[in-house]
């Protein structure tokens, strides 16, 4: 069998004899218990005051609701304070520095969250005229456009709903590709081991077999290796740049121009495009087709999972195969919609349609918000930003932490630390609830898989200097606390809204929806 | 009755040609909290090294080998209700399935308790 | 730049720290030929709060705004009003600038609205479980697919004529890669939902039968019948549902013995915006928990023994399962979940019903006044809050004509089905709680001038 060793369990914190006393609420002064909306609400009070509904007749063909629903409802100051009560529960960018590596918490500007509420943005139904909603078209044809000079490609396809949507609609525009070429019986995808899990899955789902390529002792994919297995049956290759470890994939160049030789296509998966926005472009080094995550590189909120969105640029040979629906625009400046009906003549070899409409609107309108306060001039200086704050991180802390890759050289905007050194019984995991303790999210932790105990910090170029400095801090003394073998560290986190959570109980006897039947009977 | 072990640390007891399969202590121990086990269905054909059952915990899914080839009789009802009879009784009660060996010659190559205990010192 | 803090002093600083005598140090691992000297050329350079709103207000209002014309659009989008309270809920930084709840210490409010959520939908659609969103109702369509797939071994389905043809338009592109059959048929604009010749296409090879409820035409039926027919040949039924708010005046899928559930929510707590972003409903019966794709929230205590929440099941998922997972699906759409929840606490059960009453009694009364049309024929004899019309010539340029008269009239079918002339003359027309009567009569008065 393959072991994967990450079971655990929670352990139960030592009491102080000195330890604060029990509140009768359960309360903590400002850290409020918050009991969930079934076991305060009633099925009669409502938050919303309605018309009185028309006189008439129903039309429901006997199919009338005859049971409860069972929802609970809370007048609006009930609702308000039972929804901000749980919000303090959260760690968010807005509250401190959330260096999760691969994962770009960057601030998220609220101009975006203005202008996407806008009612000609916000109000319009994605199947009125296209008339009527050029403006709406406009958005998505002007952020195209920069998607496309950013990344040096030749198409964009819009709709993807997220990063992985992304990926997907990227590999089956490859299949399409391929199988116009006469080439649909090649069935291998080569993904280098430190690939986001979501790679492998997409290749999977798209009915290939995926091949993993090991990384080098330096934390690159052995490009020797991947060249090596190259042949007719690989329909392409999907590389991370920059790649998981925060490292710049040096051969990408190399890697693409032997996938071209030999008739395959290069997929780069886009997550870390913060690196290099303005610095570099993509189209440059061979790649065919790469999503971006809007919710990453340009600041849409990540809103504690999504929404999301993943547009994904072509290069010439794919934009071809690219989904409907998408926006062209007309000489005279109006644009059209191709959707199905038109995309005979304007689109014959598109793969299909990947979502219902036309994609995350409200993230592009936040994206190019934000695109357009930066500028060509200012996206170079995220990137630039963005490195330099990761590798005065990787510097500040290599001492104390181990870097298994900072021999190597500069990292890209994220640091790679290991638990490599820690005692036994220590890991990165005591390292992250420590963390928590500190007043900080955690890193991104056991990722890249091709590290031991890996810890991922991604500080994005939002952070200030003395906040970096701050942080630093309190990573430098959670891990010498840890190397130090400081028990207090494996019942963290301490001052958290809850300590270790039992996620084995979860797991094996899942409660997935409230069911108590206090309410069930409320609504008889 | 023989006990053998893979390299994978899967374990089957031979009895005639009816084999039983389990993960080792060994294995389990490295896994931590078992929340999980999916096993094989009667009647499917395994292969020798094949993906026969996934044992999953919290945060880790591990694919579990066919030791050897054979078709499966029967899956252990009773890890359905109690996935922790695996960290309980990993070489017991915490079996996986049951299957009638198409090939005995493939035991062969396995080790037997003593060789991997030795194999497992090495780990 | 205001959103860059670092100063230049800071810069220099920190590459003294780093070792580097330039940014470009840092970038060594670029190959020259690749590294750009300086901005990208022909792209605008950086520009204050006050000249991007103005760019952006500018493009806002090329667009017809829904809420200042008679509106009448629906076809998987509705309007409808949002208390304000639910967007200053979901524009509190801890939810809006928080990440997917992987540390569950600090993220017990994203996941106890979660939890709260998934019991909101399981019970609205009737069904066991529901996870915690997918990307929208189109997405989780396809996804139920998939997963009846794994359940029976089987895979071939059915897709029911009143199912929306985006919804079977994203099938078929992914089903041309998994190698799913898929039976389709078009819709007829007549009221028959169809469910006897649903019944009659089901044998022993069907994974299941998929059915939107209400239908794409506004049709709705009993589905009963349809559960026990998959259910004699071990087939799933899926039901769709795009219009949420439909059920607090009808029976749930899951009461007429759906086996999955899924849908659409935008239409609770989430505006129109174009198609995107919405949020995808997907419920089941508990027995099929472990093939459900998406994240999903379980209750559980922490090491004090206090009840907390956390991210469970993810051994399902592509981050652990890599090629073996459920789906490839990483982000969900926990925000629009949120304003979905959010909505639904402040209706409540009797805010719910009492909506649904509004957009069905004054749909029901729209259309009476339009069917008084001459050119103008009702197509259903039952319907929620939408309905379809058949008119006396074709429906797409009268559409375009009313909108130039300021009416946004609703979907013709030529648009969902373009060359398709037996459908060519339906209009289906939603009418919600936003819809007032003046709308109503202002739609009727155009029409028969268009008509005439």
């Amino acid at each position: 069998m393959s072991i994967n060793p990450a079971g655990w369990r929670p352990e139960r914190p030592e009491t102080a004899a000195n330890a604060a006393p029990a509140t009768v609420t359960g309360n903590r002064a400002l850290m409020l218990e918050e009991p969930l909306i079934f076991e305060v609400g009633s099925t009669l009070t409502t938050g919303v005051d309605l018309a009185e509904p028309p006189a008439g007749k129903p039309r429901l063909g006997n199919l009338e609701r005859t049971t409860a629903i069972g929802l609970p409802g809370l007048s609006e100051p009930e609702a308000m304070r039972h929804y901000t009560r749980l919000s303090r529960q959260n760690y968010a960018i807005d509250l401190g520095l959330f260096p999760l590596g691969s994962c770009t918490m960057k601030h998220n500007p609220r101009l975006n969250e203005k202008m996407a509420r806008l009612p000609g943005f916000a109000d319009v139904h994605p199947l009125q005229p296209v008339d009527t909603v050029q403006g709406a078209l406009a958005v998505i044809q002007e952020l195209a456009v920069w998607l496309i000079t950013l990344t040096g490609m030749h198409g964009v396809a819009m709709s993807p709903k997220a990063g992985a949507h992304g990926e997907l609609c990227g590999i089956l525009a490859i299949k399409a590709a391929l199988e116009a070429k006469g080439e649909g019986h090649r069935k291998v995808i080569l993904v280098p081991e430190s690939a986001h899990g979501t790679n492998p899955a997409t290749a999977a789902f798209a009915g290939y077999a995926v091949e993993n390529i090991p990384a080098t002792a330096e934390g690159r994919v052995d490009s020797a290796a991947l060249i090596a297995r190259l042949g007719p049956d690989v329909a392409a290759v999907m590389i991370t740049n920059p790649n998981t470890c925060g490292l710049f994939e040096r051969d990408m160049k190399t890697i693409s121009d032997a996938v071209h030789a030999v008739g395959g296509f290069v997929y780069c998966d886009g997550a870390n495009f913060n690196a290099i926005v303005g610095k570099v472009r993509p189209g440059d080094l061979g790649i065919d087709a790469m999503h971006i995550n809007l919710h990453k590189t340009f600041s849409t909120p990540h809103g504690g999972g999504g929404p999301g969105s993943g547009p994904v640029v072509l290069s010439e040979a794919l934009s071809p195969f690219g989904p409907l629906p998408f926006v062209a625009k007309h000489a005279d400046g109006h644009f059209a919609l191709v959707e199905e009906e038109t995309a005979g003549d304007d689109h014959p070899q598109s793969f299909g349609r990947m979502v219902a409409f036309h994609g995350q609107m409200g993230m592009f309108t936040r994206a190019l918000t934000y695109i357009l306060s930066h500028g060509a001039d200012g996206l170079k200086q995220v990137a630039e930003d963005a490195v330099l704050n990761a590798n005065y991180i990787l510097r500040s802390l290599e001492g104390a932490l181990s870097a298994p890759f900072a021999a190597s050289g500069p990292c890209m905007h994220e640091a790679l630390f290991s638990d490599d050194g820690f005692p036994e019984g220590f890991s990165t995991l005591d390292v992250a609830k420590g963390l928590i303790d500190e007043g900080f999210h955690p890193m991104t932790v056991y990722f890249p898989l091709v590290v031991h105990g890996a810890m991922l910090v991604e500080p994005t170029e939002t952070e200030s200097k003395a906040g970096i400095d701050e942080f630093i801090a309190a990573l430098r003394s959670v891990a010498e606390r840890a190397k130090a073998g400081d028990v207090s560290l494996k019942t963290a986190p301490h001052f958290a809204p809850r300590s270790r959570l039992d996620e084995t109980q979860a797991a094996r006897k899942p409660v997935l929806v409230w069911r108590d039947a206090v309410l069930a009977q409320a609504a008889e | 009755m023989s006990r053998y072990f893979t390299e994978d640390h899967e374990w089957v007891d031979v009895e005639g040609d009816t084999g039983t399969v389990g993960i080792s202590e060994f294995a389990q121990g490295q896994l931590g909290d078992i929340v999980f086990v999916d096993v094989p269905e009667a009647g499917k054909a395994l292969t020798k090294g094949g993906d026969a059952a996934v044992v999953e915990s919290v945060k880790a899914a591990s694919d579990v080998y066919a030791p050897v080839s054979g078709t499966v009789t029967e899956g252990n009802p009773a890890l359905a209700d109690n996935p922790a009879l695996v960290n309980e009784d990993a070489e017991g009660q915490g079996w996986f399935f049951k299957l009638t060996l198409s090939d005995p010659s493939e035991l062969a190559s396995l080790m037997d308790e003593a060789a991997y205990a030795a194999f497992v010192a090495k780990q | 730049m205001r959103y860059l803090p670092l100063t230049d002093t800071d810069r220099q600083a920190m590459l003294s720290v780093v070792g580097a005598s330039s940014i470009d140090d840092l970038f060594i691992d670029v190959p020259e030929a690749a590294r750009l000297s300086g901005p990208i050329a022909g792209l605008p350079m950086h520009a204050s709060e006050m000249a991007v709103e103005r760019h952006m207000s500018a493009l806002a209002a090329r667009n017809t705004v829904a809420g200042q014309v008679p509106f009448f659009l629906g076809c998987g989008a509705y309007r409808h009003h949002v208390p304000a309270s639910v967007d200053h809920i979901i524009q509190r930084g801890e939810f809006l600038t928080a990440y997917t709840p992987y540390q569950p210490e600090i993220a017990q409010g994203t996941l106890q609205v979660m939890f709260e959520f998934q019991t909101q939908v399981a019970r609205l659609l009737g069904t066991d479980v529901a996870n915690a969103s997918m990307y929208d109702g189109s997405t989780a369509c396809w996804e139920a697919i998939g997963m009846a797939r794994r359940i029976t071994k089987r895979a071939k389905a059915i897709l029911s004529p009143g199912l929306h043809p985006h919804y079977v338009s994203v099938a078929k592109t992914m089903a041309k890669y998994t190698g799913d059959a898929l039976d389709t048929a078009l819709p007829t604009l007549d009221d028959d939902f169809g469910i006897d010749a649903l019944i009659a296409k089901i044998d022993g090879e069907t994974s299941c039968v998929v059915v939107q409820y209400p239908d794409i035409l506004g049709r709705i039926a009993d589905l009963s019948a349809l559960a026990d027919a998959c259910h004699a040949n071990k087939a799933l039924l899926v039901a769709v549902v795009t219009e949420p708010v439909a059920l607090g005046a009808i029976r749930s899928p899951g009461e007429m013995d759906a086996d999955i559930v899924v849908g659409e929510g935008q239409s609770l707590g989430v505006g129109l915006q174009f198609g995107g972003p919405y949020v995808g409903l997907f419920g089941c019966k508990d027995k099929y928990v472990r093939q459900m794709p998406g994240r999903l929230c379980g209750e559980t205590v922490d090491a004090e023994g206090k009840r907390g929440f956390v991210l469970t099941l993810s051994t399902r998922e592509q981050h652990i399962r890599r090629e073996k997972a459920t789906s490839n699906i990483c982000t969900s759409s926990v925000l629009c979940a949120l304003a979905m929840s959010a909505h639904m606490t402040l209706l409540g059960e009797a805010g719910l019903r009492r909506l649904a009453d509004l957009n069905h009694l004054g749909a029901a009364a729209a259309a009476d006044r339009l069917a008084e049309v001459p050119g103008v024929e009702l197509v259903n004899t039952s319907f929620f809050n939408e309905f379809t019309l058949k008119l006396s010539k074709e429906a797409r340029p009268v559409v375009r004509a009313l909108a130039d008269r300021g009416i946004l009239a609703g979907v013709s079918l030529g648009r969902l089905y373009p060359g398709e002339g037996a459908l060519a003359n339906g209009l289906v027309v939603a009418v919600t709680e936003t819809t007032t009567e003046d709308d109503v009569e202002a739609l009727a008065q155009a029409l028969a001038e268009e008509l005439a």
